[in-house]
């Protein structure tokens, strides 16, 4: 199947939540709109022509023009194919539908965009930072972090 | 004269200062606190091992901070991981030393600039008695690092404070 089969497919299906592509390269990607993400992910893995049964990877971005976003890499084991999915929100009010009960794998990488990024996942079960002190300030690898000056009486910048 | 004037040949005496004795003892047992936090960890199990031999200058790895006289910390040092260093430390009895191994636990290495989770330099938190530099130090930096701190431990003074 090929990502134009693909996007056909889920344009059919979800239409208006489908707002942009690129497929004619190497890693063809489609945009989706965040609060229908995961009706999508659920559809490109359980419809018997996708499957799209392994989440690759899971990342945050910060695109520096005030929009942040996630970008979904997705296998299929079983048609041995690949997508990418993309999703966009703004900076003032981060908020993108949890995939977590779609893949498993997605939890621990959406607390991670959640830490570093600030962007809130809807619908996580367990929304707490996974990496940094649940008490740092900021996100560290959005464009405009400033670090802070200390940390419980440690000094952190150089 | 007092002791001088005894007769010493059959009976096994010699004569030296406590300072001396008791620092004698201190650099040749200077059991060690495992801290390895990155690949310094990997030269400093290099050390341990057959080729470097680190038991012949007497540092026994130890797991527990109640048993030891210096800490090595080898890599590098989260901010998440310096409250904890501290505490290890502050459990260690007196006295103790630290060392330093390796450009992350001196300075931050190469997380200087942009490493917002490194604590750029464990002293920071602890005062540290040798750096060791290097990314990382190979065991014959570290065995030299040990002899530093043996040459620090010998001129050291039970009347005479601390620094």
């Amino acid at each position: 199947m090929t990502a134009q089969e693909i996007y056909d497919v889920l344009k059919t299906k979800f239409g208006d939540a489908i707002t942009e592509s690129k497929l004619d390269i190497l890693q063809p990607w489609i945009r989706i709109v965040p609060d229908k993400t995961r009706d999508i992910c659920l559809s490109l893995r359980d419809e018997s022509v996708m499957q799209f049964d392994y989440l690759s990877c899971l990342s945050g971005v910060d695109y520096n023009n005030g929009t942040l976003g996630i970008v979904y890499h997705l296998t299929s084991m079983v048609h041995k194919q690949k997508i990418v999915l993309k999703t966009f929100c703004p900076k003032e009010n981060p908020h993108i539908q949890s995939v977590s009960d779609v893949w498993g794998t997605a939890n621990w990488h959406e607390r991670e965009v959640f830490d570093l990024f600030g962007i809130i996942i809807d619908g996580h079960p367990d929304m707490r930072r996974i990496l940094l002190p649940d008490d740092w300030e900021g996100n560290p690898l959005r464009k405009d972090y400033k670090v802070q000056e200390f940390y419980h009486g440690m000094k952190v910048p150089y | 004269m007092g002791l001088l004037d005894q007769r010493f040949e059959n009976s096994n005496v010699f004569i030296t200062s406590l300072d001396g004795l008791l620092n004698w003892a201190r650099l040749s047992s200077l059991w060690q606190m495992q801290f390895g936090l990155a690949c310094c960890a990997i030269e400093m199990m290099a050390a341990s091992a057959s080729n470097f031999d680190i038991m012949r200058f007497g540092v026994i790895p130890r797991a527990t901070p109640r048993q030891v006289d210096v800490m090595f910390v080898a890599g590098t040092v989260t901010i998440k991981m310096a409250s904890r260093i501290k505490r290890l430390y502050d459990q260690m009895s007196e006295p103790r030393y630290v060392i330093s191994m390796g450009s992350c636990a001196t300075c931050g290495g190469p997380y200087w600039e942009h490493g917002y989770h490194v604590l750029k330099g464990v002293d920071r938190v602890i005062p540290v008695d040798v750096y060791i530099p290097g990314c990382p130090p190979r065991p014959e930096a570290l065995l030299e690092g040990i002899m530093k701190l043996q040459e620090k431990v010998r001129k050291e003074s039970m009347v005479k404070k601390r620094a």
